[in-house]
């Protein structure tokens, strides 16, 4: 395997892209960067927030699935109690 | 930040050796991309090692299928910041992220292949899917 990893000692998911869905019905999809006191913290992440945006989950997990993820934050904090679950967003 | 050019030399090799073209300017992009007639590859390459280190072997081994596109390209993500900016200018809706691959048809994405459908899946899993966008694209 031809790896050349800069980044050793974070956890298994440090870098993986993953949906995290939130106690406040808010999803987060984003790549994992680590998970700390304060909660996990997330790079390049896209929000659905059934609230605010007008096509559902699944639609605009779809579409995440097929262009990429429509990243607006650059860098999240997730706090813990709002972390309800996690998964990695491409299992298929 | 960009990493020192000592480090990313052998990342850049691992894909010029398959015969792909490393487009490191604005202008180099444009030459390539800018009215591209035909199928045309764009991989774009990352220090990533969890990622890249998975995409470089799955684009050597796609690129041993007999269908293929008829221009391979590569841009480096974190690295060559302007160029790479630039060719995904012609990626359209498709979102930015590294390491993915980009094949073009007559100018337009007809197939992306992630990082997120890379991350975790051994080179040949992202080898199969690149060969069926070649398949279905390119013959």
């Amino acid at each position: 395997m031809t790896g050349h990893v800069f980044h050793p000692g974070h956890d298994e998911l440090h870098g993986v892209t993953v949906v995290v869905t939130g106690a406040s019905g808010r999803t987060y999809l984003g790549r994992w960067h680590e998970k700390g006191a304060r909660g996990i913290t997330m790079r390049d992440v896209a929000i659905h927030d059934p609230g605010r945006d007008t096509i559902g989950l699944d639609a605009w997990l779809a579409r995440q699935q097929k262009f990429g993820v429509a990243a607006t934050e650059k860098h999240l904090v997730i706090p813990t109690d709002e972390a309800a679950s996690v998964a990695a967003f491409d299992q298929g | 930040m960009p990493y020192p050019e000592m480090m990313i030399k052998p990342m850049r090799e691992e894909v010029t050796r398959l015969g792909v073209e490393e487009l490191r300017s604005v202008a180099d992009v444009d030459a390539a991309l800018a009215d591209s007639t035909g199928t045309s590859l764009v991989f774009v390459n990352s220090v990533c090692g969890c990622a890249a280190g998975m995409a470089r072997p799955a684009l050597a081994k796609a690129l041993q299928h007999p269908v293929k596109p008829a221009k391979l390209y590569s841009v480096f993500a974190g690295q060559d910041l302007d160029a790479t900016a630039r060719a995904r200018s012609y990626f359209g809706e498709y979102q930015p992220s590294s390491p993915s691959v980009a094949v073009l048809k007559d100018g337009e994405v007809v197939a992306f292949v992630h990082r997120h459908q890379i991350e975790g899946r051994h080179p040949d899993q992202i080898a199969a899917m690149l060969v069926q966008a070649f398949d279905s694209y390119c013959a």
